[in-house]
């Protein structure tokens, strides 16, 4: 295990695949909190944005879609990194555990 | 409680800038018919979870069963399981109420609920499922002292769990006066001993199952109703509003956002503890422990954001659907045929209402059923979590030092089961006539203030050092406990201090109590030069991977 520990760590690879995983983790985080707090603001400082109405003569307004449309967001949001990271992070991950315990 | 008392109580709320932090309170209720449609459907639930119960008992033989059902739950199962921790009676009847009430404001206030979940998938699930095996405890403390972090650990989330557990428990009871119309202290009884059964015989494997068929009806019963709604309206949201806008006294108010934001930076500070709250409670993180591994674990996540996400766009429309069902029909609905008496049970039976003019006599009966199961299925996994702190990191791991057989352990397991079940019934009684509206919200704010910072920087910070997460964590802890007591939601409306005299000027205590969590733990790190600290300081990378690789993680079995 110790060896494995060496390898792997002193594997230049590893810590590059940590870093850009991390950055993406925090980008995913920064992308989904400004869109919840985007949509705070308005509804703090924007009111009579989000009470504008579709068209001409239709009750549904603009903030329904914007905050239905943030609820939908945020679970595509989750799926993607979900997706990837089960995917091409997981492979890479196995590549570089299969490579240092040769 | 009538609808003028609730509007009263939520525009009183929204002037201190808090809706967004109550309306997750089922409030003061009049005792109604019994309902025995109603109860005959519980006692079916009931019947068929503790038939589960007993095949899980089978299944439950160490305390690695009991903990995390042996591992062995997939990431569909949990993501439903979890949807079913979160989805409480109080988001479905309060949500679709204050929809019912307010219009727009029931979608900003449940869209707060749900940003929590991508920060849980993107930072923690599987660091989590990788470093962990029992509680979170184990995370936070894998590379530190196991005495000092492990106690705190344990203590903050018997905090979090007590917090939670007795607005539950009030909850119950609340309900079951408007639902099955039966007396107050039958609903803690009811919810105590048959929850007591549950996480006593079936452990986790119990709990994950009853949650599983709790959220399955919650989330069938409102697909339903939320169709029906829209078949009304060939399945156009526009004629819906319309029709809402005609029939409901605020007119076309409801359309836009009313007085639920008034101060941003508590609203902002809501936002902060309900989106790192959600990563810091407990029993949620628990669940992660019971899939076999990190690809599971991020399943889990997605799939429960899903669900829940999908369960608060139903309660927008239920609610609407209410206003077009409801208003209409006060002779039917409303205390004395009047809408100024408002509607029978109060504000928040919007969505009872709606099932029986959907769905009729039968309907009404499973969705008053699910409703109260629903408080039933939250305080089992509440209280598996509460117990595994007292058994798994108290008991085995600070007292016994890890010098502790399985059969033993599980004995203690199942002795604190029983200890937090009478507690949770004593509690519930005790609070019966409190008003415990901030006790959910104080909750969110002690995990997002102590939990979560620890967790974070123990897992992702080098420097963090044993001092540090202690200091820092139990700095955080107590931050959000005085100063949601400062604050006019406890200090006037609960403390019944003079209006005014609050002395925490905003609504919601976790910008200030989880910002400084942070900095402690950095700066007390930083200044400590023990030896200890370089030593943990040194276990980092083999923390590191294993927590970013999954390298030696407890397995399924090997739990």
């Amino acid at each position: 295990m110790q060896n494995v520990l060496d390898r792997v760590t002193a594997n230049p690879k590893f810590l590059e695949f940590v870093a850009m995983r991390n950055r993406y983790s925090i980008i995913m985080t920064i992308i989904s909190a400004a869109a919840y707090y985007g949509f705070i603001l308005l509804v703090a400082y924007n009111r009579e944005f989000l009470a504008t109405k579709l068209g001409p003569g239709m009750t549904t307004s603009i903030g329904v879609p914007l905050g239905v449309g943030v609820i939908v967001f945020t679970i595509i949001l989750t799926w993607i990194y979900v997706r990837r990271a089960n995917g091409e992070f997981d492979e890479t991950n196995e590549a570089i555990i299969r490579e240092a315990q040769k | 409680m009538n609808i003028k008392h609730l509007l009263a109580a939520v525009a009183a709320l929204a002037v201190a800038g808090g809706a967004i932090a109550a309306g997750a309170d089922l409030g003061n209720t009049a005792k109604q018919a019994t309902n025995w449609t109603a109860i005959a459907m519980f006692a079916i639930f009931v019947a068929g979870t503790l038939y589960i119960t007993k095949w899980a008992a089978s299944k439950t033989k160490t305390a690695a069963d009991f903990y995390t059902a042996g591992g062995g739950i997939t990431g569909f199962q949990n993501g439903l399981a979890i949807a079913g921790d979160y989805m409480s009676a109080a988001s479905f009847l309060g949500i679709s109420g204050l929809v019912f009430a307010n219009g727009f404001d029931g979608l900003i206030f449940s869209i707060g609920w749900l940003v929590g979940w991508p920060i849980i998938t993107f930072l923690m699930a599987e660091r989590l499922r990788n470093l962990g095996k029992f509680t979170f405890a184990d995370v936070a403390s894998y590379r530190f002292a196991q005495t000092p972090v492990r106690t705190f650990a344990a203590i903050s989330t018997l905090v979090v769990v007590a917090f939670y557990m007795i607005a539950q428990m009030v909850g119950a009871g609340q309900l079951i006066k408007v639902l099955f119309g039966m007396e107050y202290f039958y609903a803690e009884i009811l919810v105590g001993v048959i929850m007591m059964m549950y996480v006593l015989f079936g452990g986790m494997t119990a709990t994950t199952w009853v949650q599983i068929i709790k959220a399955v009806m919650l989330l069938g019963g409102a697909t339903f109703m939320a169709v029906a709604v829209l078949i009304q309206f060939g399945f156009s949201p526009e004629a819906l509003f319309t029709k809402a806008t005609e029939v409901h006294s605020k007119k076309d108010a409801i359309m836009a956002p009313g007085a639920l934001i008034k101060d941003p930076i508590s609203a902002i500070s809501v936002g902060m503890a309900l989106m790192f709250g959600t990563a810091g409670l407990p029993h949620i993180l628990m669940r992660f422990f019971t899939v076999p591994n990190a690809k599971e674990a991020r399943k889990s996540v997605a799939w429960a954001t899903t669900w829940i996400g999908y369960f608060y766009i139903l309660t927008f429309i239920i609610g609407f659907g209410a206003i077009t069902n409801l208003i209409p029909n006060p002779g039917e609905y409303y205390v004395g045929g009047e809408i100024a008496k408002g509607l029978k049970g109060g504000g928040n039976m919007a969505a009872v209402h709606l099932a029986n003019a959907v769905g009729g006599n039968l309907f009404l009966g499973f969705i008053s059923a699910v409703a109260f199961a629903t408080i039933l299925a939250v305080v089992a996994g509440l209280t598996l979590s509460g117990a595994s702190a007292v058994s798994h990191d108290l008991y085995a791991s600070v007292w016994r030092h890890g010098n502790v057989d399985s059969a033993t352990e599980l004995k203690w397991s199942k002795g604190a089961t029983v200890a937090l079940g009478i507690l949770a019934m004593a509690l519930g009684i005790a609070f019966e006539k409190e008003n415990v509206a901030y006790m959910v919200m104080l909750a969110f704010t002690v995990a997002c203030s102590g939990n979560f910072p620890v967790l974070f920087m123990s897992v992702l910070w080098k420097n963090c050092t044993t001092r540090g997460v202690v200091v820092g964590g139990s700095v955080g802890l107590l931050l959000a406990v005085v100063l949601t007591i400062g604050s006019a939601s406890v200090w006037e409306a609960v403390m019944g201090n003079p209006k005014g005299s609050a002395w925490f000027p905003f609504n919601s205590a976790a910008i200030f109590s989880m910002t400084a969590a942070f900095f402690t733990i950095w700066l007390v790190s930083i200044l400590d030069n023990s030896d200890q600290a370089k030593k943990e300081r040194a276990l980092y990378p083999a923390q590191q991977l294993r927590s970013e690789t999954g390298l030696g993680a407890a397995g399924a079995s090997g739990h």
